[in-house]
C-alpha cells in the first residue's frame, strides 16, 4: 500500500514514534489528512471553474468549428483543417503558455499592462480552443454516420436544412458522440492540471506546492483521489445520459 | 393535363451518362411501373423526379409549375425555392429502405412534417396519424420506434408518413427489396389498395407479377433509354423488344 510508508514518514517527523498505531493515527495522520483535504477543496473551485467553462465554450465552438471544416468554401476549411491539426498535434501546455504570453509576444503589451484577470481570461480561452478542435472532429464523426438517407427523406418531406439539421441530425448526431464526449470529459477533468503551467491556483498546483513544503507525496495522493471521484462522478452522470438515448438504435 | 410530364431528360454523373433520353408523362389516377435490369437509371429517374438529384437538361413539369425547363443554352434551369415547395407538396417518396426517422416513434415520424413544416395542429396531425396506422394495419404501433418493428412493418409506416402530406402522386423505389420475401405480400396489398383508391403511383419494383397485376402502365428501361411501354399485357405479356424478352426470361425463370 503506497500510503504506508508516507503514513511511517509523517509519523517519524512528528517524534510520536513511541506511540500506538491507532494513536499515531488520530493524532498526527488524520488531523494532516483533513489539513490537505481542505487546503485542495480551496483550490477545488479553480479546477472546477476551467472544467465548466471549458465544456461551455467549447462544445458550441466545435459545433462551429465542424461547420467550417465542412464548408463549400475551400478557403475555411483549409484553414480551418490546418487549425485543428495545431491545436491536436502541439501540447495544450504549450498552447496555454503561448496565449498567455500572446500579448508581450505579438503585440507588445507588457504582462503588467494586462488585466487582472488575464491568467484566468488565458487558460478559459486556450482550453476552450484546443477542446474546441477535439470536439469539432468528434462531432465531425458522429454526424457522417448518419445515413444520407435521412437527409433525403427529410428534403422530400420539404423540412429545409435548418430544420433538418435540428430535428433530424442534430438529435441522432448527439447520441453518436456521447461516448467519445464523455472521454473528452475525463480527459478535460485531468487536463485541468495543466493550469499549474501559469501557475492558477488550482487543485494540483496546491497539492504540488504542499508536497514540495512537506516533502511527502502525500497532497498529490489526496489530489489524485479527487480527480480520480471527480471522473467517476461524470462517468456515472454521462452514463445516465446515455442511457437516456437508449430508447432507440439505428 | 398529365399530373406529371418529364421531356428529354439528361442526367451523367462525371462521364456516366446515366439517363440519356428519358420522356414519359404520368396522369392522374395512373399507376404506372418501371421495370429494368440494375443500373439501367430507374432509381437516378425517381430521384430527379424527387428534387434529390438535378438533371443535366430536360423539363419536369408538376401540373401548372415546371421544376426545371431547358434553357436555350440546352441546359436544365430549376425553378424559384416557392415554386419548388408547392411541388414538393405535390409528390411523396417511398425508398427501397424505409428512412425512417430512427429517433422519433411511429406517429412521430408521420406527423412531423405536418407540425413542423406545415403547421398544423398536434390534434389534426395526430388524427391524421392514427387514421393512417389504421389503415396500415399498425394501430398498436403509434408509440413503437422503427427499430423494434419488423421491415415490412417499417416500409408501411414510411407509406404512412409518405400519405400524411395528401400528395398527388407517390413514387416507390423498390419498395419490397429489402424486405424477406415473406415479408413482400403485405407492402404489395397496400400499394394495391392504394391503387384501388385511385391514388396516382410511380413504381420501381423487379415484381413482375405484381407489377402486371397493379399497373395500368409498364416502362421497361435499359442503359439510360425507355425501350418499351405500354399496357402489362403487352410489355410483359408480349414484348416486342429483344432486350425486354430478355430482361424477362431472366427474371420470370
Ligand atoms: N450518385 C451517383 N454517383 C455516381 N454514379 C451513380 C450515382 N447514382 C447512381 N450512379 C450510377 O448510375 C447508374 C444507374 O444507377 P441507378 O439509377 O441506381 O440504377 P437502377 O436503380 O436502375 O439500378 C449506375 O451505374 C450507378 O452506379
Ligand atoms: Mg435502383
Amino acid at each position: 500500500m503506497g500510503l504506508y510508508p508516507v503514513f511511517l514518514s509523517l509519523v517519524s517527523a512528528t517524534g510520536l514514534a513511541g506511540a500506538t498505531w491507532w494513536e499515531k493515527l488520530v493524532t498526527v495522520f488524520l488531523p494532516e489528512l483533513w489539513r490537505i483535504v481542505k487546503l485542495l477543496l480551496g483550490g477545488l473551485s479553480g479546477t472546477g471553474m476551467i472544467f465548466a467553462l471549458t465544456l461551455l465554450f467549447s462544445i458550441p465552438l466545435g459545433i462551429l468549428v465542424m461547420f467550417c471544416r465542412r464548408s463549400r468554401f475551400a478557403p475555411l476549411r483549409v484553414l480551418t483543417t490546418f487549425y485543428i491539426s495545431v491545436m491536436r498535434g502541439t501540447p495544450l501546455m504549450l498552447q496555454l503558455v503561448v496565449f498567455y504570453y500572446a500579448p508581450y509576444y505579438f503585440f507588445k503589451i507588457m504582462m503588467n499592462k494586462m488585466p487582472e484577470n488575464w491568467l484566468f481570461l488565458a487558460l478559459i480561452v486556450g482550453f476552450s480552443i484546443n477542446y474546441a478542435a477535439y470536439f469539432a472532429e468528434i462531432f465531425r464523426s458522429g454526424l457522417s454516420s448518419i445515413a444520407v438517407g435521412q437527409y433525403e427523406a427529410a428534403n422530400v418531406l420539404d423540412f429545409g436544412r435548418m430544420r433538418t439539421f435540428l430535428h433530424i441530425i442534430l438529435p441522432q448526431m448527439v447520441k453518436n458522440v456521447l461516448p467519445s464526449v464523455t472521454n473528452e470529459m475525463i480527459t478535460l477533468v485531468k487536463d485541468t492540471s495543466l493550469a499549474f503551467t501559469l501557475s492558477y491556483v488550482e487543485m494540483f498546483t496546491l497539492a504540488r506546492q504542499e508536497s514540495a513544503l512537506m516533502v511527502s507525496p502525500m497532497p498529490l495522493f489526496v489530489a489524485g483521489i479527487f480527480y480520480y471521484v471527480a471522473n467517476l462522478v461524470v462517468a456515472f452522470v454521462m452514463a445516465r445520459v446515455e442511457k437516456k438515448f437508449d430508447y432507440y438504435h439505428v | 393535363m398529365s399530373l406529371l410530364e418529364m421531356s428529354n431528360i439528361k442526367k451523367s454523373f462525371k462521364q456516366l451518362e446515366v439517363l440519356k433520353d428519358i420522356s414519359l408523362h404520368v396522369n392522374e389516377g395512373e399507376v404506372v411501373s418501371i421495370i429494368g435490369p440494375s443500373g439501367s437509371g430507374k432509381s437516378t429517374l425517381l430521384r430527379c423526379a424527387t428534387t434529390l438529384e438535378t438533371v443535366d437538361s430536360g423539363d419536369i413539369r408538376y401540373l401548372e409549375d415546371y421544376l426545371c425547363r431547358t434553357n436555350s443554352g440546352g441546359r436544365a434551369v430549376y425553378a424559384d425555392k416557392a415554386v419548388q415547395r408547392r411541388i414538393k407538396e405535390c409528390f411523396g417518396l417511398v425508398f427501397q429502405n424505409f428512412n425512417l426517422f430512427p429517433h422519433y416513434s411511429v406517429k412521430k415520424n408521420i406527423t412531423a412534417a405536418l407540425t413542423l413544416v406545415h403547421k398544423k395542429s398536434k390534434a389534426e396531425a395526430n388524427a391524421k396519424a392514427a387514421e393512417l396506422l389504421e389503415k396500415m394495419g399498425l394501430a398498436d404501433k403509434a408509440g413503437a420506434y422503427p427499430c423494434q418493428l419488423s421491415g415490412g412493418q417499417q416500409q408501411r409506416v414510411s407509406i404512412a408518413r409518405a400519405l400524411a402530406l395528401n400528395p398527388k402522386i407517390l413514387f416507390f423505389d423498390e419498395p419490397t427489396s429489402a424486405l424477406d420475401p415473406e415479408l413482400t405480400g403485405e407492402i404489395l396489398k397496400v400499394i394495391q389498395s392504394l391503387a384501388k383508391e385511385k391514388m396516382t403511383m410511380v413504381i420501381v419494383t423487379h415484381e413482375m407479377l405484381f407489377a402486371r397485376d397493379v399497373s395500368d402502365r409498364v416502362i421497361f428501361m435499359d442503359d439510360g433509354y425507355i425501350i418499351e411501354e405500354g399496357p402489362p399485357k403487352e410489355v410483359i405479356d408480349n414484348p416486342q423488344s429483344e432486350r425486354t424478352k430478355t430482361f424477362l426470361n431472366r427474371i420470370l425463370e
